[in-house]
């Protein structure tokens, strides 16, 4: 090994994964085995006590599942990573490292639709109560702290709303409040936004999205900077931890704390594992993340470039645009492009939405974005539809908008199959009038 | 020398045999107790704890001091140190006393007289680093446990722990 920094096509494709030790196979082999042998008791005691590393029941860890979280925490910029089930699980698993009942959380309003319900619904059940503010509002998240806030929150950028978060402001704002900055960056992934450089302690994703990259396996994935001085505040770090034998993970662990406690605690207990067969598609999608990012935003700018010229749309959300209110933020944090999802709004309303959708052909009207194909769904009825009519609003949603996920299609088939649902789209509009 | 580049620290602990833990303690819930036993069940390095408190740690005999470790079984390779910063000039001056090769100063322990004493005495000198977790790197510990170990390499790794 020569001391030398890869680049990040490459890491994409190494890291994580170095021939395997045992067969030399190149790929990561699949390792389906639900439980490890021990080499002797004392080995056993050494490994449930978390003094020495390996492997010991596929829920806590699996060698195919540990190459796709090392490639994840390179690509993110971290100290390491714990997949999970899904983005939501991961979501989950990373609050619930760090807040229990009785704690309090702030996070952005617009977001997901299942996360705005996993925060307000489930994890109220729990004990943790979220106070939702305006994503654009720095000083509403400053003002929404109280001394039992634990952490920050916000999607990089906005589902659906397409806003991009002013990471560094808001990472100044959770340190000032000696808490850390939680960000979700499902929609731009690490080849266009790496949150920790920006002031992130802990960054999410939605691996089912770009990372997987073709729509197949469900899987998440937390990645943590290992930079953040876990104290008194938090004392699921910081105080002893009665399922270990009253270890205070902070101090025996370092900067690992909260890598550790995420995984043999909250993993553990939780149990929203990753199969080792989810992570080996993951890892096969991230080899080509960056080369697909950059097609997908290519494509997803002509599409918006189309849209714009077309009288039957009222508006497009998509930050790249030069009347986007997120222009400059997306310059800033998104220098190589605001990512392949985007809303926009038709004339005439849901009815219009409703035509436009039924209309087409070629794009795949489904509840997912990031596919290598194209997707296309109305949010106000499908992804948000849970949500009250507030929620609705402070997420941005509102019944006329139509979302895209830009995929890799020739781009004149995709414009070709727009085109159709646009006349759809008039036709429905000229009869309403 | 100072020793900040990873290879640096591979090249370090792949010539090292032996060890000697100054501040090696044997509460089992101690960041000193978990690296003494990593190093201890790993095996390939030997680990004698330093501490004048306990007679042994996990049946390995313990000396009051690096003078006494040296005496019975010479010059450690390593001296690694688990005290206050503010103690640590007095560790390098012993652990150079004792013919160490390289001292090792855990998290934290971060102080430019005891640094620049080892480093003047001819020691191999790694800072606010841990031996487990450097050794874990290397050896594909890290990377078992999810973490960034920051190897890239298409060799096929040898000596790494068996999964």
């Amino acid at each position: 090994m020569e001391d030398h920094e890869f680049g990040f096509r490459t890491r994409a494709l190494h890291a994580g994964t170095p021939p395997d030790p045992t067969t030399g196979a190149r790929a990561m082999p699949i390792y389906l085995s639900s439980s490890f042998v021990f080499d002797s008791t004392e080995h056993a005691a050494e490994l449930f006590a978390l003094r020495t590393y390996g492997n010991i029941y596929s829920r806590i860890g699996n060698p195919t599942v540990a190459a796709f979280e090392e490639r994840m925490a390179s690509l993110e910029g971290g100290l390491g990573g714990v997949a999970t089930a899904s983005g939501l699980s991961a979501q989950l698993s990373a609050v619930l490292s760090i807040a229990q009942s009785g704690d309090h959380i702030v996070s952005a309003a617009s977001l997901y639709g299942g996360t705005i319900t996993q925060f307000s619904v489930t994890l109220k059940r729990m004990g943790i109560e979220c106070t939702l503010v305006p994503g654009d509002d720095v000083a509403a998240f400053s003002a929404a702290v109280r001394p039992n806030t634990k952490l920050i929150f916000t999607e990089t950028i906005g589902n659906p709303l397409g806003n991009v978060a002013d990471l560094s402001a808001l990472a100044r704002v959770a340190h000032d409040a000696g808490i850390p900055f939680v960000v979700d960056n499902t929609f731009a992934t690490p080849a266009l936004c790496r949150p920790i450089e920006w002031g992130a302690d802990i960054v999410t994703n939605s691996a089912t999205k770009f990372i997987g990259g073709h729509g197949t396996v469900i899987g998440g994935i937390i990645v943590e900077s290992g930079t953040f001085p876990w104290g008194a505040k938090h004392p699921l770090l910081s105080e002893p931890s009665p399922g270990y034998h009253d270890m205070n993970f902070a101090e025996t662990f370092g900067e690992f704390a909260f890598l550790m406690r995420a995984r043999a605690e909250v993993l553990r207990d939780v149990g929203a594992c990753l199969s080792p067969m989810n992570a080996w598609l993951l890892l096969q999608g991230l080899e080509t993340l960056p080369l697909r990012m950059r097609a997908h935003v290519e494509n997803a700018r002509a599409i918006a470039a189309f849209l714009r010229g077309r009288d039957e749309v009222a508006w497009i959300n998509y930050a790249e645009l030069d009347d986007s209110p997120y222009r400059a933020l997306a310059q800033r944090y998104l220098p190589l492009g605001a990512g392949a999802i985007f809303t926009f709004g038709l004339r005439g309303g849901r009815e219009a939405g409703r035509a436009f959708i039924e209309a087409l052909e070629l794009w795949s009207h489904l509840a997912n974005v990031g596919d290598a194909k194209s997707l296309v769904i109305h949010p106000a009825s499908t992804t948000h539809q849970q949500l009250t009519d507030s929620e609705m609003t402070a997420a941005g949603v509102t019944p006329e908008m139509v979302r895209l996920s830009v995929g890799l299609e020739d781009v004149a088939d995709l414009i070709w199959d727009l085109e159709n649902g646009l006349r759809a789209a008039r036709a429905a509009a000229t009869v309403r009038a | 020398m100072i020793l900040t580049s990873p290879s640096q620290r591979r090249d370090l602990l792949a010539r090292s045999h032996t060890v000697a833990m100054v501040g090696a303690s044997p509460n089992v819930i101690r960041p000193s107790y978990f690296v003494f036993s990593y190093l201890r069940t790993r095996g390939s390095l030997e680990v004698v704890p330093i501490n004048p408190a306990v007679q042994d740690i996990d049946g390995v005999k313990a000396y009051p001091n690096l003078a006494a470790y040296a005496a019975e079984r010479g010059a450690p390779d390593i001296v690694d140190v688990f005290r206050k910063a503010s103690d640590a000039p007095q560790v390098a001056r012993e652990a150079i006393a004792a013919g160490a090769k390289a001292i090792w100063f855990q998290y934290g322990v971060v102080n430019d007289e005891a640094i620049r004493l080892a480093d003047e005495a001819g020691l191999d000198v790694v800072v606010d680093r841990c031996i487990k977790v450097e050794s874990a790197r290397f050896d594909g510990g890290l990377s078992i446990g999810g973490h960034n170990s920051g190897v890239i390499s298409s060799r096929r790794p040898a000596g790494r722990v068996a999964t």
